[in-house]
């Protein structure tokens, strides 16, 4: 049980490391800069619908933008801070939960021997 | 997966919209109706949410040399049923078109259609499938999680095809194109989801075994498993 968890563990690591040396370049949209390795797949999109359709233009703007790449970052962050403290605190209170139910079971068997 | 504010036309951003919105009101009504009758499982609810939010915070490099996040719905949606992951979905997407300018309002619907909508409704049939075949739960839970979350790519690159059709190829020629940006990028974060959606689920049984057995998709796994 230990070792499959590592060993998922390890695994998720690896395929998410792995294709920082090992993955293709992004094929260049013709008539565009060749993209930037590791952009977001979005953006990607975004250029092949200007290849698709170059005439469309975007008809609505987004309401706020970060300010920067910096800021965009902070709240990315912030968002997996918010689901890691949740899980995390799950997690404590399982462990602490279940150490606290082996306790009790281990003193009340105590109890009962020394009853007999 | 998120298609950029104001990169559907007017006619496909309403059209999703309408048809994300009563899914979105019926998933509502399902989740409150569940938490009231079994108030126990708010923590296992957070902690699915939780992990809807952590895993759609993180962009992963893949093969393609771009990257791409997991949806992290599939946990919760075989947990609790694809009823109850349409409103987490969705507020992690109005989280992220509102602060971040990722996706967007106006995209909003067809983005919830294929992250809080087809993601757990395939990710729930997949486990059921499995279910009913005998696989053991670690099994069945990775092929739900990764196939969910792969869905959600393949789902979006639908929608851009079919708003962007090619001049020539038409809607297949675009589906191409966009999934070999969308779906293939996804294949190594949809494993790496399934894998960790398994360890969730595994940390659970270990801990919560209890309100895990109250869970009727769980119940049919362990049923199948017994």
């Amino acid at each position: 049980m230990k070792t499959r968890t590592w060993g998922i563990l390890a695994a998720v690591v690896l395929l998410t490391v792995l294709p920082l040396w090992f993955a293709a370049a992004p094929p260049a949209v013709p008539g565009t800069a060749a993209p930037a390795m590791f952009g977001g797949s979005d953006e990607r999109a975004q250029q092949a619908i200007g290849s698709i359709a170059p005439a469309y233009k975007p008809w609505f703007a987004p309401v706020f933008e970060p300010a920067s790449g910096e800021i965009a970052s902070l709240l990315f962050a912030l968002q997996a801070a918010v689901g890691a403290g949740v899980i995390g605190f799950w997690l404590g209170l399982s462990v602490a939960r279940e150490r606290a139910r082996r306790a009790d079971g281990a003193s009340t068997s105590a109890q009962d021997a020394r009853a007999d | 997966m998120h298609i950029m504010e104001g990169f559907l036309p007017p006619a496909h951003a309403l059209g999703w919209a309408a048809v994300s919105a009563p899914v979105l009101a019926w998933g509502l009504h399902a989740m409150g109706r569940s938490l009231r009758a079994h108030p126990e499982r708010r923590m296992l609810l957070g902690v699915a949410a939780a992990f809807a939010f952590l895993l759609s915070a993180l962009k992963l490099p893949s093969v393609t040399g771009s990257c791409s996040h997991p949806t992290g719905v599939g946990l919760g949606a075989l947990l609790f049923g694809p009823a109850a992951m349409v409103p987490v979905g969705f507020v992690v997407l109005l989280f992220q078109a509102l602060l971040l300018a990722h996706g967007g309002l106006t995209t909003l619907g067809a983005n919830v259609f294929s992250m809080a909508i087809v993601g757990p409704f395939v990710s729930y049939g997949v486990f059921r499938v499995a279910a009913v075949l005998g696989l053991s739960r670690s099994v069945a839970v990775f092929l739900a999680a990764c196939l969910g979350d792969l869905a959600t790519y393949v789902t979006t690159s639908a929608q851009l095809a079919w708003a962007f059709p090619d001049a020539v190829g038409g809607f297949y020629a675009s589906f191409v194109k966009f999934a070999g940006i969308f779906a293939l990028t996804q294949v190594p974060i949809a494993i790496s989801e399934g894998l960790l959606t398994v360890l969730v689920v595994n940390a659970m049984a270990r801990f919560n075994a209890q309100e895990l057995r109250s869970l009727p998709v769980m119940a049919l796994g362990a049923r199948k498993a017994a």
